[in-house]
């Protein structure tokens, strides 16, 4: 008897937490799953996506898919696929690409794809030193935001210059300027993106059809530059670590001192430790502008917001300096190394013809892999941070005048409800009776967080709908690694070892270790040095702490990530995107991390 | 017969000499002049062969019935193959023969007694590495004395007309007169680990990495079968060790007192370990790489590690011919614009 074929459950049969149902109407309705999406095939975006989505912060998908969208389908013309369509239930983000079949539409959009397309590879550079430009102007736009205040009367230095708009309007003006920036931070983030990628894995498919056996991580290391922005945060930490020692106030860095007290600490020690002060705050504008995720999440704050893992990571740099270790990245060795590597395999190819094509493949990867590598500072960290401070700004003001129990918990609104809520109180600023919505948005608030809670601790579906023969849509191949294979993976879940769990292998080599699993950056202190570092996300603000890790495993992140970079940086293994490391492994557990497979081992119970 | 003519050392020999020393021996021969360690030895050359054969010939023919043989009459064969080996197993050696290969089984031995030696027929014909001549790759182990090598070295000859061999020369009309067998024998290593090596992956075709398979003991359990080896697949370029495999070697070959070897099971806490290091892979590796480059093709290598030093000795390499022989398509062509690879992802299945 045939086995009966597995299947993913249809969108209309997944059903809505009991009690959340309330919460889950929150979303937009152009989010919510309709009867019509049981004829298609979506999946559970764990790689941004990893954990409920508060409504308000369901903009980093709306803002994103709008763009990515946009770019496919409008702007380059991606032959076979459209944009990306987005649901979300139970606080989950699931995707479903548009692909396109027709031949004759293909044709089509090939043709416009290539006098679009083309031209943007034929003239990347330039492209992109405009792109840089474009980006920093949207950032000076960010900062120049005015703060948000709405004093009892207005300045009168406004009404003698005959202003002629009062303060409660530049509360709407500046939140619509935030949202606008935004929206079109996320164009920018698109504009190079899919061709980037693109041409990077022309260069990957050809070197794995050439040499089946290469690593992912090899590949990368064929393309990766050194400057990257990303590496950037790191090397300023290493720089204040080196100032440290050269002022002579290293003392003052010891492990487990909170970043105030050292701070404060500074404050007493005079001109040197002035010197130092000043020498961070050249670091932390901008480099600290890294937050802790990759930028999809307002709780993922900024090394700015919290200098707790740049501070738990001086102490060691400044103990490897006095060592008279050397801490500096070594650029030379690393060019000479990745030539080393182009040329070797480019010599055991088995004809000239193969060669020559070659050289033109990885010619346009190395000319496309600084924006791949780069952009992210810029969009994910850097803009993001400015724009969820910004929001974070309005639920203060919201707060302070009653609507709101705290700045935090205007996350918890979606971002027409913020409109709302802002005119609400620019209303009742302006006519001088309380704001309506007091009572609203407190009731909203307590229930959308308690079906946060519930949803984080459910089961997700990996995958919903019909399982398509192919996945032949460039774009979810390219960023989101979705294959058949992960989905037939995906199907037989649980018939695993349920000791083994896997993940993509993002860089080589074989490590047993203790494991700490690590949830906040609060807890990164607990690593001891040798650890193996358990984590949601590894992203590269956790660079520093790279320096005493043995090995790192996260739930979150493909093998082209920024952490698989760092980690091949530091020569460490790590395996990425393993979903639920952090659940299925215990903190104090025995692990074995094989970073050349992607899979990771529980190998005993906690160490007692 | 003097020495020279029916002894060659390893050092003086090459590939081209194949008709003379056969391709194992020639094999060997190259790898010590490309500075690649094997253990000492020398190759009882095919002018001995022939001058013994000769001489049978001379005394009561012996080829010509062979060539006689209908390959159909399987018990004809057999009888007459029987009685052949027999001579060849009994009949008195040439004086200088057998003197050239006692001295230079002397000088391999040199101050040490009782050194114990391979002894390895090495054929001269590239049909030989036809595996319609399996059995003929007769090899034997951990050989004790002069008298004992000269007794392998007519085996090894005698294997020449086994039924199989003797049937597939019939069978493909091959002149008995073109037939010659050379021996090799050289120091046997008591290996702590030994395997088998390829700079070609065996399951892919990838030229960019050397797998490599080992076991505890000698290399005969890996080449036989006997033992599921450890695999472990190193890049070549970058060194990373992509894949290991290490398995339940539940039994190893050792060297026998009195000579030969035999099974032995494995202590319990050496069968799931691995029986190479890091180190020791990459040592293989670029070993491995040295031998491909002097060949400029991809090789299959047995390989033993040293139980006293540690130091690693080929004892053959020979060019792979599975992915070899295969048509290789190209895995793309330039293209007159370069842009245009880029249609590979973004222009769908083709």
């Amino acid at each position: 008897m045939a086995e009966t074929p597995k299947r993913f459950p249809l969108p209309s049969s997944v059903p809505i937490a009991e009690g959340t149902e309330a919460a889950q109407t929150a979303y937009p309705y152009y989010m919510q799953f309709g009867p019509e999406d049981d004829e298609r095939f979506w999946f559970y975006n764990s790689m941004h996506f990893p954990e409920p989505m508060t409504v308000f912060d369901m903009i980093t998908a709306e803002a994103a898919y709008c763009a990515l969208g946009a770019s496919n389908t409008r702007v380059h013309s991606l032959p076979t696929t459209l944009g990306i369509d987005y649901r979300i239930v139970n606080g989950r983000v699931y995707i479903g690409g548009n692909g396109v079949t027709d031949p004759a539409e293909i044709a089509r959009r090939t043709e416009e794809f290539q006098k679009r397309a083309y031209y943007y590879y034929a003239n990347w550079e330039r492209l992109y030193d405009q792109w840089k430009e474009k980006m920093l102007a949207l950032i000076q736009d960010a900062q120049a935001l005015p703060p948000l205040t709405l004093p009892e009367f207005e300045p009168l230095a406004h009404v003698h210059a005959g202003r002629g708009v009062a303060s409660n309007h530049f509360l709407l003006d500046t939140y619509q300027k935030t949202l606008e920036g935004y929206f079109r931070m996320w164009h920018h983030h698109f504009e190079f993106l899919l061709l980037g990628y693109g041409a990077y894995l022309v260069f990957f498919d050809f070197c794995k059809k050439a040499f089946p056996e290469i690593t992912d991580q090899t590949i990368a290391r064929m393309v990766a530059g050194f400057d990257a922005e990303i590496f950037r945060p790191d090397e300023e930490v290493k720089r204040l670590a080196r100032r440290a020692v050269e002022l002579g106030i290293d003392g003052k860095f010891q492990n487990g001192t909170a970043p105030d007290d050292v701070l404060a600490s500074l404050q007493q020690m005079g001109d040197a430790g002035q010197e130092w002060l000043r020498e961070l705050e050249a670091s932390r504008h901008p480099w600290f502008n890294v937050n802790v995720g990759d930028g999809f999440y307002h709780y993922h704050r900024s090394w700015n917001d919290d200098l707790s893992l740049p501070f738990s990571a001086l102490p060691g740099y400044i103990e490897r300096i006095r060592a008279g270790d050397s801490i500096e990245r070594p650029v030379e060795r690393l060019v000479a190394e990745r030539q080393a590597l182009i040329d070797g395999y480019r010599d055991l190819l088995a004809t000239d013809e193969e060669r020559e094509a070659y050289d033109q493949m990885i010619t346009l990867a190395c000319r496309v892999f600084p924006y791949v590598e780069g952009h992210k500072f810029y969009c994910e960290h850097w803009y993001t941070n400015l724009f969820f401070n910004k929001i974070r700004e309005f639920g203060a003001l919201l707060s302070e005048h009653g609507l709101l129990d705290g700045a935090e918990d205007v996350f918890h609104l979606s971002h027409y409800e913020l409109e709302t809520a802002i005119i609400d109180l620019m209303t009742s600023w302006s006519n001088g009776s309380p704001p309506r919505g007091t009572k609203r948005f407190r009731v909203l608030v307590a229930e959308r967080k308690e079906a946060i809670e519930v949803w984080a601790g459910m089961e997700t579906p990996p995958a919903l709908g019909p399982v398509p023969d192919i996945i032949d849509d460039p774009s979810i191949v390219m960023l989101w690694g979705i294959t058949r294979e992960n989905l037939d993976s995906w199907l037989s879940a649980g018939e695993a070892d349920p000791n083994e769990i896997r993940g993509f292998a993002a860089s080589s080599g074989v490590v047993e270790g203790t494991a700490r699993v690590v949830k906040t950056v609060q807890e990164i202190d607990r690593l001891q040095s040798g650890d193996i570092l358990v984590c949601r996300i590894t992203n590269p603000t956790w660079a520093p702490i790279f320096q005493k890790i043995a090995a790192a495993v996260s739930d979150i992140g493909g093998s082209m990530s920024h952490a698989a970079i760092v980690a091949r940086e530091y020569g460490l293994p790590a395996v990425v995107g393993t979903g639920d490391a952090t659940v299925r492994i215990r903190d104090g557990q025995r692990v074995r991390v094989d970073g050349s497979r992607g899979i990771v081992t529980i190998l005993g119970k906690v160490a007692a | 017969m003097s020495e020279g003519a029916a002894i060659s050392w390893f050092a003086d020999i090459g590939l081209a000499d194949r008709l003379a020393v056969g391709g194992k021996g020639g094999s060997l021969g190259e790898l010590t002049r490309a500075g690649i360690a094997v253990p000492p030895g020398f190759v009882v050359r095919t002018e001995a062969f022939e001058a013994f054969v000769r001489a049978l010939d001379a005394e009561k023919p012996l080829r010509a019935p062979i060539e006689a043989l209908d390959p159909a009459d399987l018990s004809a064969v057999a009888a007459c193959t029987r009685m052949v080996r027999a001579r060849i197993m009994e009949c008195a050696m040439s004086t200088e023969v057998r003197a050239a290969i006692l001295s230079a089984h002397a000088r391999l031995c040199g101050a040490e007694r009782d050194v114990p030696v391979a002894v390895r027929s090495s054929a001269t014909t590239e049909d030989a590495e036809d595996a319609s001549f399996a059995g003929l790759q007769d090899t034997y182990l951990w050989v004790l004395g002069g008298e004992e090598v000269l007794r392998l070295v007519r085996s090894c000859w005698a294997s020449l007309y086994s039924v199989e061999s003797v049937c597939y020369r019939r069978t493909h009309g091959l002149a008995e007169a073109g037939v010659a067998m050379a021996v090799v024998v050289q120091r046997m290593v008591d290996a702590r680990t030994a395997g088998v090596m390829f700079t070609r992956s065996p399951t892919t075709g990838d030229r960019s990495v050397v797998t490599i398979e080992g076991a505890w003991g000698l290399g005969s359990a890996v080449v036989s079968g006997e033992v599921t080896p450890d695999r472990w697949v190193v890049a070549k370029i970058t060194g990373e060790i992509t894949v290991r495999d290490v398995s339940d070697k539940h039994v190893r070959h050792l060297p026998k007192t009195g000579g030969g070897v035999e099974d032995t099971p494995v202590p319990d806490e050496l069968r799931t370990a691995p029986c190479l290091s890091d180190a020791e892979l990459l040592v293989l590796k670029d070993v491995a790489l040295r031998a491909e480059r002097h060949y400029r093709r991809p090789q299959d290598i047995e390989w033993a590690i040293d139980r006293k030093d540690g130091s690693v000795l080929l004892l053959q390499s020979r060019p792979e011919t599975v992915w070899s022989a295969r048509d290789a398509k190209p895995v793309a062509a330039p293209a007159a614009n370069p842009l245009s690879h880029v249609m590979n992802i973004f222009g769908g299945r083709r």
